[in-house]
């Protein structure tokens, strides 16, 4: 065992969790109305607490383990096998204990759960998003995470890239949020009435800490203390930052103005983008993939939103899927070595892994896409998906959690 | 005696209590309101979705005064909350039958 990438790799588990609760929680708590906020926080903390049980029940063992190309098997029910606490040598996966590999795949799992509840905020019944997480996490996140990440996954062995969650993280949790949406129907009053954020500085310090969480996401998706690592590291820094500016020109140019909620969109998205690419591509390639993602989302929450007519209510789709499709393809291009990447011999590599990449992208967006919708059928029969119009009214914070934000 | 109600922009609150303290107004009650008036509202964009604002934050400010310092007042008001743009506010004046001191039960303009 290495001791300096157990310390990274447990840091970075830390980092992670540092972006789900509280970044991603306070991201979206501030961009929802007033009487909504609480549900929006209890959502992500709890969906990313029962991804986590399920990640230590069968998830881990179901994406990580030898098995089909399209799941993993059972030899790690309960993480049986992989430590035996009398024995001070645990079982190693690469230089770290295998234990530590779970806890940091566990985040992932955990806060692409709690990405998706940005489709459907302000509307969904709180039961109807615990059953949907625990059928798209067990039929949708697992199968992608093994088919791209585990060897003898399907897209894995036919050799599609995807460093730190692009298509498994990202584009997955995007499509199930616009299905989410689109199953759910439109908040009322859609619109027609403001449903402007209630707290952009409370979004504001989520996107930030989103930002400083990221590092432990796509550095420590190296799985060692090493040069990837410190590549992956500076690309999540420069990426963003061309995200950042990126979307500033664009909506100052386009709009007037350059707006906070745009200028920390744009991070989101530049995040989002070089995800797949970070430790795949050298600064060049970052710094392109964090300005595409940045201008490419501008339109996927303006026109694209417009003409999909879904009220995808924090833009998940819009950001996540757009910005981790933006992120796939371009990692098959900058990971030329010809363009300053690590990886491809020869620039006539590219169009083949473009479609290697292409090909992770479509299976992603249908399989996920049909997975959430068969939840969000589920769901709806079980407990129903949405709320009664009056609580939709009065706000789900009072009437779902029995508490409410702030005095009147 | 007199009720001034007076509509001005937020920002111009603390010149106006000054002004109006200076020549002897012993009290004012102040509230947060919103409204339209020539000014309009202006709109807000939150990524894709645009919103227009009608209603703009003003503050209305109440103060009743006795009828020999009324010219005064208004001139002091006026000159304080002028800005001289669009959306400057206004001022109402009307009648006041009758005003009490809770404490002492004094009663007209004994009570402002």
């Amino acid at each position: 065992m290495d001791k300096t990438d157990l310390a990274w790799v447990s840091l970075s588990t830390l980092l992670v969790l540092l972006m789900a609760v509280p970044g991603l929680a306070l991201f979206y708590g501030g961009l929802v109305r007033s009487k909504n906020v609480l549900s929006v926080l209890m959502q992500v903390l709890s969906t990313f607490a029962l991804a986590i049980l399920i990640w230590f029940c069968y998830g881990y063992s179901l994406a990580f383990t030898q098995g089909y190309a399209f799941i993993g098997g059972f030899s790690r029910l309960l993480f049986s096998g992989m430590v035996d606490t009398a024995h001070p040598e645990y079982v190693l996966a690469g230089s770290i204990p295998e234990l530590s590999f779970a806890a940091f795949q566990a985040t992932f799992a955990g806060i692409t759960c709690a990405l998706i509840v940005g489709g459907f905020a302000e509307r969904a019944k709180y039961s109807a998003v615990l059953v949907f997480t625990a059928i798209w996490m067990s039929l949708a996140y697992l199968p992608i995470a093994h088919m791209v990440w585990s060897p003898g996954g399907w897209l894995f062995e036919r050799g599609a890239l995807d460093f730190a969650g692009g298509t498994v993280v990202h584009i997955n949790a995007g499509v199930a949020g616009l299905v989410g949406a689109y199953y759910i129907g439109s908040r009322m009053g859609y619109g027609r009435e403001s449903m402007q954020p209630h707290n952009l500085p409370m979004s504001m310090t989520g996107a930030c800490l989103l930002w400083a969480g990221w590092f432990g996401f796509n550095a420590g998706s190296a799985l060692s203390a090493n040069e990837t690592a410190a590549l992956a590291f500076f690309n999540t820094l420069l990426a963003t930052a061309a995200g950042i500016a990126a979307w500033v020109a664009v909506e100052w140019k386009r709009k007037g103005k350059p707006s906070l909620l745009g200028a920390i969109s744009g991070a989101i998205a530049g995040l989002v983008g070089i995800t797949p690419a970070a430790g795949l591509v050298g600064a060049g390639g970052a710094l392109i993939i964090g300005a595409a993602a940045g201008a490419l989302c501008v339109w996927g929450v303006n026109g694209l939103k417009r003409r999909l007519g879904v009220d995808d209510t924090l833009d998940v789709f819009g950001i996540h899927g757009i910005g981790g499709i933006v992120g796939a393809l371009l990692t098959g291009v900058f990971n030329a070595r010809a363009l300053g990447g690590p990886g491809l011999e020869t620039l006539g590599a590219i169009p083949y892994q473009l479609w290697l990449q292409t090909e992770a992208i479509l299976t992603t967006l249908a399989w996920s896409g049909l997975v959430a919708w068969l939840a969000c059928f589920i769901a709806d029969k079980l407990c129903g998906l949405r709320v009664s119009p009056e609580i939709e009214r009065e706000g789900l914070d009072i009437h779902s959690h029995g508490e409410s934000a702030y005095q009147r | 005696m007199k009720l001034i109600t007076a509509i001005i922009k937020p920002f111009k609150l603390d010149e106006v209590r000054e002004a109006l303290s200076e020549i002897g107004i012993q009290g004012m009650t102040v509230t947060e309101v919103k409204g339209f008036g020539r000014q309009k509202g202006h709109t807000e964009l939150y990524r894709g979705a645009e919103y227009s604002v009608d209603f703009l934050p003003k503050l209305r400010l109440e103060m009743a005064v006795p009828e020999s310092m009324l010219e005064l007042a208004l001139e002091k008001l006026c000159a304080a909350a002028h800005t001289g743009k669009i959306g400057d506010g206004k001022i109402f004046i009307t009648p006041i039958d009758q005003a009490i001191r809770i404490r002492t039960g004094e009663c007209g303009e004994q009570a402002l």
